[in-house]
């Protein structure tokens, strides 16, 4: 039997070790695994490489990774963090290192490695500062430039149901990067609002299929199904 | 005379978007461009955390974060509004599906070059956000500004100095003082606020200004 149930966020998190690079689905502050990344903050973990949209603005989980300097580099599109100057000081500190990604070509760059595309061009970023460094080609008379795919270790995800083959379905605006980032890592840790049987979400409703999905657990709010 | 106030500008814009069009709002002033547009007409509303179709804030009752615009705001999605993953919304960005752009500008080049993202000055953590894939990807990018920075100087510039968010990509700046077309590297005057003339508008900016054969006077309605 097919059973991708972790029981706890302490659980799954044993899995990532000091160093790992991370993809953490979630924009602004909605749709964060903020459950493991909170366990992985009580755990220890150190030397995180965080590939994000934003640092959370939230108070669990990342904020408390980054308070702590457990994050050691963080590839986002938006650093900023609205109410604190947390990001300026580790900037300012030299303990943080960080990489500013428009937000199109980082969803990209992730989707690409989980389609097995080692890169792509694109035309944003061309003639900003962004583009310093790059390859750039032209293609019928317009540059571009070369984005390569983001490799990481983990995804650690939200979702609002799931079953216990990893069928995902998702709550509005909170989907944002999590199917995304889902696809594109080995091991996708799912964190979910709420277990439910399978079948229970009508097969025309799963937004990310289990294939993409090695673990998932639920929240404590979670009602517990097998 | 009497400039534009940022809702006026807004009212402005929302103006010049049509029947049909599907349109994006940056975060900070351009996200009040939708509370000015004729309710008679029917507007697609994207946002880049993978909504079409936003419609009006949400109730103060209802609170909803997990319902939120790029600018973090509760709002609703109206009946036929969808969600979508974040590739799929910046597929809709970057492979020219939007219509219209709408953003705020710090600069624009007389050659519609963008500066908007980041500011030399300042403590600020950089954050460049969907603003260099609204800038190229977009049919149309639209900018409101003041037309004036705090300096004195004009935004209007013949080569930004700030860095750029993107290429010859501004269609029409929407200001305080005036409507400006950018064409073919030149800067057209469509309207302009009351008491203000090409010619005195001119003396206080370097760049060239044109006047649009549509030149007309820039008369919003009293808003608060």
């Amino acid at each position: 039997m097919i059973n991708k149930i972790l029981a706890s966020p302490a659980d799954a998190v044993r899995l990532i070790p000091d160093g790992a690079v991370l993809l953490t689905g979630g924009f602004i502050n909605c749709g964060f695994a903020d459950e493991l990344l909170e366990a992985l903050h009580v755990q220890g973990t150190r030397n995180l490489t965080v590939i994000a949209n934003n640092p959370s603005v939230g108070e669990r989980g990342m904020s408390h990774l980054l308070r702590d300097g457990r994050i050691s580099r963080l590839i986002c599109s938006y650093s900023r963090k609205e109410g604190t100057t947390l990001i300026e000081d580790l900037l300012e500190s030299g303990t943080l290192a960080l990489e500013i990604v428009p937000q199109g070509t980082l969803a990209e760059r992730i989707r690409c490695n989980g389609a097995g595309i080692p890169g792509f061009y694109t035309r944003t970023g061309v003639g900003t500062p962004l583009a310093a460094g790059k390859e750039h080609r032209d293609f019928d008379g317009e540059t571009y430039i070369f984005e390569p795919a983001i490799k990481a270790d983990f995804a650690l995800i939200r979702a609002l149901r799931g079953d216990r083959w990893g069928n995902l379905s998702y709550d509005k605006a909170a989907r944002n990067f999590n199917p995304v980032m889902a696809m594109s890592t080995a091991v996708t840790i799912a964190q979910v609002d709420e277990l439910v049987d399978l079948g229970s979400i009508d097969p025309e409703h799963v937004i990310t299929p289990g294939i993409f999905v090695q673990h998932v657990v639920a929240t404590s709010v979670a009602t517990r199904k097998s | 005379m009497n400039n534009l106030t940022r809702q006026q500008i807004a009212w402005r814009v929302a103006q010049d978007i049509p029947e049909g069009a599907y349109v994006n709002l940056g975060s900070g002033m351009p996200l009040t461009v939708s509370d000015y547009v004729p309710a008679t007409r029917e507007v697609m509303f994207h946002s880049e955390n993978g909504l079409l179709g936003v419609g009006p804030r949400q109730a103060q009752a209802i609170k909803d974060m997990n319902l939120v615009n790029a600018g973090n705001i509760p709002v609703t999605l109206l009946p036929g509004g969808s969600f979508f993953h974040h590739c799929d919304s910046f597929v809709m960005v970057r492979g020219g599906h939007i219509d219209i752009s709408v953003l705020g500008a710090y600069q624009v080049g007389q050659n519609g070059d963008l500066a908007n993202w980041d500011l030399p000055q300042g403590r600020k953590a950089p954050a460049v956000g969907g603003a260099m894939d609204l800038a190229v990807g977009a049919k149309k990018v639209f900018v409101m500004m003041e037309y004036f920075a705090k300096d004195g100087s004009a935004k209007i510039v013949e080569h930004c100095n700030l860095p750029l968010t993107g290429l010859k990509c501004v269609t029409t700046a929407y200001t305080d003082i005036a409507v400006l077309d950018l064409i073919n590297g030149k800067v057209f005057v469509r309207e302009l606020i009351e008491g203000i003339t090409l010619h005195t508008l001119q003396a206080e900016t370097d760049v060239e200004l044109h006047a649009s054969p549509q030149l007309a006077l820039l008369k919003p309605p009293a808003l608060t």
